[in-house]
């Protein structure tokens, strides 16, 4: 029988150490309401999803209460919409009609995202694709709750320039359009390498078409937690430090994982993975970057910043893949700026800079997350940004990302508020110099060899 | 209505009668207990209930939100959930 000490630890993780289940995300296919009538094609869509999600958000809340563990955000993803969308849409305009549908829906049922404005070209873009990439500045800024990604490349096959070239474009111009809020639009659009079909993580999660028609998956969350487990073990060598994040990733996953059980029970919706990530909020004692320091590290950036995280990513994986028997979705560290105050912090003393954040996306587990730069930089500048960190997914086997905030109006030494969830953040210098001829090729990278490995 | 073994606890300023006024409560709701443990540290006082409320007449929701209620009255904080949360995270 569970005793009084084991009670109050996991009381004190939930009300001191802000451990909660940061989302749980039921994904829903759309492929049964594709349609080549417009008009006909939003209906379904709209039917399809205030119906089965019309009970996730109490579900949420009862859960909640009844174990006492916060669920902070009830979210749903659904079929990539350039699929969806392709019969019917003529004109980034009719993916727009889309865009504002999901948006309705998802205000209908209560939840506070809905993501799967995607499209899927990691070779090559279809005209549906390529319509609904021009219809994310227009989406973006004219809906409240929809999130966008573009999985523009993949270890498989290689990576689509061209999509790289017109998202840097599309990225600037969503920004232009949402300028008077900070060009918040371009913090609900992630460019992927090797996405996830069943991430729950918002802006990036869409629901694969090799899933079924509906899914619960479930994010975790608790950097606070490892960062207060590991204050009691200071000085301590690698293996004790190891031991311990790897016990505490356990317990959190466990806790999902229980979660997204009772979850699809009560919705009779089949159970699909935990995804235990340590995800930051700007709370204070809510921070990844603050693990770092624990870890041993003045500021998140200093040397050893990458091995420190690697570890770090890599215990998460191995205590949370015990605790759960599917575990999917990004699973590691994130590192976000705006959304973690410890890398807020790193960044303002200096010791944080756009390099070293994209060294430390080659162990973690997604990219360079949530991170202000000038508003004046170049679209080609930021497609070579995302083809920089799509060569590290696709080289590495890994998932990458891109979701970067150029702010209109804003330069180098101010700071944007987002609020919420999404925080704040200092905007970041970007090199310089021009990659113009390098992003003006066209075409694709070729998939890499998947031998020799060095 | 069935449900699984609940967990209460307790934690506040030790003070008389706090013991007394969640067993009332858990009697008059003919909620069972099936073990208590308590402990106080630096005046503090922590106390934790197994407790079986298949036989209850109110809903959980309800015993949940009664017991906070209770809670606040006597300036303790007092939560109950379900065990599974505990069982899962301490026990493979």
């Amino acid at each position: 029988m569970i005793n009084l000490h084991e009670v109050i630890e996991t009381n004190k993780m939930i009300q001191q150490e802000n451990l909660d289940v940061r989302t749980i995300t039921l994904g829903i296919s759309l492929m049964d309401c594709v349609d080549p009538d417009l008009t006909e094609l939003n209906r379904k869509i709209y039917d399809k999803i205030t119906r089965v999600a019309k009970d996730l958000v109490s579900t949420g809340d009862k859960i909640q209460r009844e174990y006492g563990i916060p669920i902070v955000n009830k979210r749903i993803s659904v079929t990539p919409i350039a699929l969806v969308g392709a019969a019917a849409c003529k004109s980034p305009e009719d993916y727009v009609t889309i865009a504002k549908t999901l948006d309705k829906a998802a205000d209908t049922v209560g939840v506070n995202f809905i993501g799967g404005y995607s499209a899927l070209v990691s070779k090559s873009m279809t005209t549906g694709d390529e319509l609904l990439i021009k219809s994310i500045p227009q989406a973006l800024s004219q809906t409240v709750r929809v999130c966008s990604s573009v999985n523009v490349g993949s270890t498989k096959t290689g990576i689509d320039m061209n999509a790289v070239k017109l998202l840097g474009e599309i990225i600037l111009e969503t920004a232009e359009l949402t300028k008077d809020r900070d060009s918040i639009g371009c913090a609900k659009l992630v460019v992927f390498c090797n996405a996830p079909d069943d991430n729950p993580f918002m802006a990036g999660a869409f629901h694969g078409v090799t899933e079924g028609d509906a899914v619960i998956n479930v994010g975790v969350s608790g950097p606070g937690v490892v960062k207060k487990a590991l204050e009691g073990i200071r000085g301590e060598d690698f293996e004790t430090l190891c031991e311990t994040i790897k016990k505490t990733a356990f317990k959190i996953t466990r806790v999902g994982q229980l979660v997204a059980q009772e979850a699809s029970k009560l919705m009779n919706i089949p159970f699909g993975i935990v995804d235990l990530s340590l995800a930051p909020t700007p709370a204070i004692g809510d921070s990844v970057a603050e693990i770092l320091e624990e870890i041993g590290l003045e500021y998140a950036g200093a040397p050893g910043t990458t091995a420190a995280l690697a570890l770090l990513n890599d215990q998460v994986k191995k205590g949370g893949v015990m605790a759960s028997s599917y575990v999917g979705g990004l699973s590691g560290a994130f590192i976000p700026v705006s959304e973690d105050q410890g890398m807020i912090n790193a960044v303002e003393a200096g010791a944080l800079t756009l390099e070293k954040l994209e060294a430390m996306t080659c162990v973690c587990s997604v990219g360079l997350d949530m991170i202000a730069i000038p508003g004046d930089t170049k679209a080609t500048t930021i497609s070579g940004i995302i083809a920089d960190e799509m060569a590290i997914g696709m080289i590495n086997q890994k998932t990458t990302a891109v979701r970067i905030i150029p702010v209109i109006g804003k330069t180098i030494g101010e700071r944007v508020e987002f609020g919420g969830l999404l925080g704040h953040a200092p905007i970041m210098p970007v090199n310089r110099f021009s990659c113009d001829a390098f992003i003006n090729r066209g075409g694709r990278i070729p998939a890499p060899i998947h031998s020799f490995k060095n | 209505m069935i449900m699984k073994r609940t967990v209460i606890t307790v934690v506040g300023k030790d003070k008389v009668g706090i013991i007394a006024r969640v067993c009332t409560y858990l009697a008059e709701n003919n909620i069972n207990i099936l073990d208590i443990s308590q402990t106080i540290v630096q005046d503090f006082f922590n106390m934790m209930m197994i407790v079986d409320a298949t036989n209850s007449l109110k809903q959980f929701d309800q015993i949940v939100e009664e017991l906070e209620q209770i809670g606040l009255e006597i300036g303790v904080r007092i939560r109950a959930q379900h065990e599974d949360i505990f069982d899962k995270m301490h026990r493979i």
